[in-house]
């Protein structure tokens, strides 16, 4: 098989840069897939508690609640996550670097750990987004649902996370979605702040070997197989959310 | 004698022709990526909904490599990855441009906003009513004219909300190309931030700057869409009761 492909005049000597290429570096992109992923995962329900957080608070009676919120949702929203990323990792690194300072009155350099601060960070941006999509999914909620638990006498805990909970993912699932992908397409940008994910990786690999195009191009093909896969999750976890639900 | 200490952000504020600059670096590569990208995404369009597999397949190929992956991964692509094709690139005398990384960083972003503006105007094709389509043929409308008379301006206003966002977006994207080592806001702001030790300042100024950009543009969106819309309003005197005569 191997000759057979060498043999070809074209693809052989592409083949050939291809895979010395990747015999020598391989192991870095996947390093960086993982961090990738482990960081997109556990920025994912930090985003969506962010979310309900904050939809809650958008939703309130009180105005404190509601101002809050939504200069949450405005901020995000109106500046690039590059810069939010930056502002956010070095505003936690400063603010506790100038809180030791003003305790114990000497200058103490805090190193945070980028995978828990670029979670932290990813969590934050993306939950004002979560914000968004599950107001909306809370706002298409039948109304008389939640009454009709309230009538026959569940408390407001019971009644949000038996009857309102199981129903909203409905509505937001699409959204939550959407946002995923955008997340982890955010998770490149922490290259940025040394996080050792699949772009910095990729850009260290490509370094070492020379072949820049052919390592961009590989994490490129790497996101796309992400998206790949997490739409068809996405069509899974819509049709269990949506079982038991008449369809036409 | 001990220097005052200056206000809380008065360095970066004092800094403010710098941020001008940035600003003003941002807003072109923004103008001049939005208008090509505009231009272009209408054939794009209209390639992705052909029914020829020869042009739809590439079509959607593109559209879903560049909305598949993160930006970031395209810049290096373009910006470092051509560094693999010196010799190609010289030869037909593009390296010159492929060197620059204004230029690397406009054609990604060219090729990114025609990606999701293609997408966005698809879908707003497909929603013109086949009914007003039809109605065209019947009056005997060549198909450019039905394009450029009928679908093209009913898409525009079916996918107005969504472009406006893709614009937002893709102003917030240009933040991007301070990596590259481009001195557009983020940029300016990155720089200032290494050179005075004030991290906050810097940040939070650029942050102001572009909330306030983001909100103008979605502020002229929301123009732009009533003028387009107005005869779809209902107008508020329709249903009034007819106004008194009055005294003379």
């Amino acid at each position: 098989m191997e000759e057979q492909v060498l043999a070809l005049p074209i693809i052989g000597p592409i083949w050939e840069m291809i895979d010395g290429a990747y015999y020598q570096r391989a192991d870095f992109l996947l390093e960086g897939l993982k961090i990738t992923l482990l960081v997109g995962i556990s920025a994912l329900p930090l985003a969506i508690l962010c979310g309900l957080l904050g939809s809650w608070a958008k939703l309130s009676h009180s105005a404190v609640a509601r101002v809050i919120g939504g200069t949450y949702t405005t901020i995000v929203r109106g500046v690039p996550e590059l810069l939010l990323i930056i502002l956010v990792y070095y505003g936690i690194t400063q603010g506790l670097q100038d809180i030791l300072m003003h305790f114990t009155g000497e200058d103490i350099r805090v190193n945070l750990n980028p995978f828990v601060t670029g979670t932290l960070t990813l969590g934050l941006i993306y939950g004002a987004f979560m914000t968004e999509t599950l107001r909306g999914a809370f706002q298409s909620l039948d109304k008389g649902q939640v009454e009709a638990a309230r009538a026959i006498g569940m408390s407001r805990k019971k009644a949000f996370f038996r009857v309102v909970l199981p129903q909203v993912w409905r509505y937001a699932l699409p959204g939550i979605g959407n946002n995923w992908m955008v997340l982890i397409k955010a998770t490149a940008l922490m290259s940025v702040v040394q996080l050792d994910e699949l772009m910095r990786m990729t850009d260290v690999a490509s370094r070492a070997v020379k072949k820049p195009f052919l390592f961009f191009m590989t994490a490129a093909f790497i996101f796309l197989v992400i998206t790949i896969v997490s739409i068809q999750v996405q069509r899974k976890a819509e049709a269990w959310a949506n079982r038991g639900v008449r369809t036409a | 004698m001990e220097e005052q200490e200056p206000f809380w952000g008065q360095r970066a504020l004092e800094a403010w022709p710098e941020y001008l600059d940035g600003t003003l670096l941002t807003l072109e590569l923004t103008a001049i990526s939005v208008f090509i990208g505009l231009v272009i995404a209408m054939p794009v369009a209209f390639m992705r909904l052909s029914k020829n597999p020869f042009i739809w397949m590439p079509t959607y190929g593109y559209m879903f490599f560049f909305r598949g992956t993160p930006l970031i991964v395209q810049i290096f692509l373009v910006y470092y990855g051509s560094g693999q094709f010196v010799s190609e690139l010289r030869a037909w005398g593009l390296w010159t441009y492929f060197r620059e990384p204004y230029f690397c960083a406009l054609l990604t972003l060219i090729l990114n906003t025609t990606a999701y503006t293609a997408e966005i105007l698809r879908g707003a094709i497909q929603a013109v009513p086949y009914g007003e389509i039809e109605a065209a043929k019947a009056v005997g409308m060549s198909r450019w004219k039905q394009i450029t008379r009928i679908i093209l301006p009913k898409a525009w206003r079916i996918g107005l909300p969504a472009y406006s966002n893709e614009v937002v977006f893709l102003f917030q994207s240009t933040s991007l190309v301070s990596i590259i080592t481009l001195m557009d806001l983020t940029g300016v702001a990155r720089k200032l931030v290494s050179q005075t030790y004030r991290t906050y300042e810097n940040l939070i100024l650029a942050a102001v700057i572009y909330l306030a950009i983001s909100y103008f543009i979605f502020f002229v969106f929301k123009i732009v869409e009533r003028r387009l819309t107005g005869h779809l309003r209902q107008r508020p005197d329709a249903e009034a009761p007819a106004p008194k005569p009055q005294r003379a």
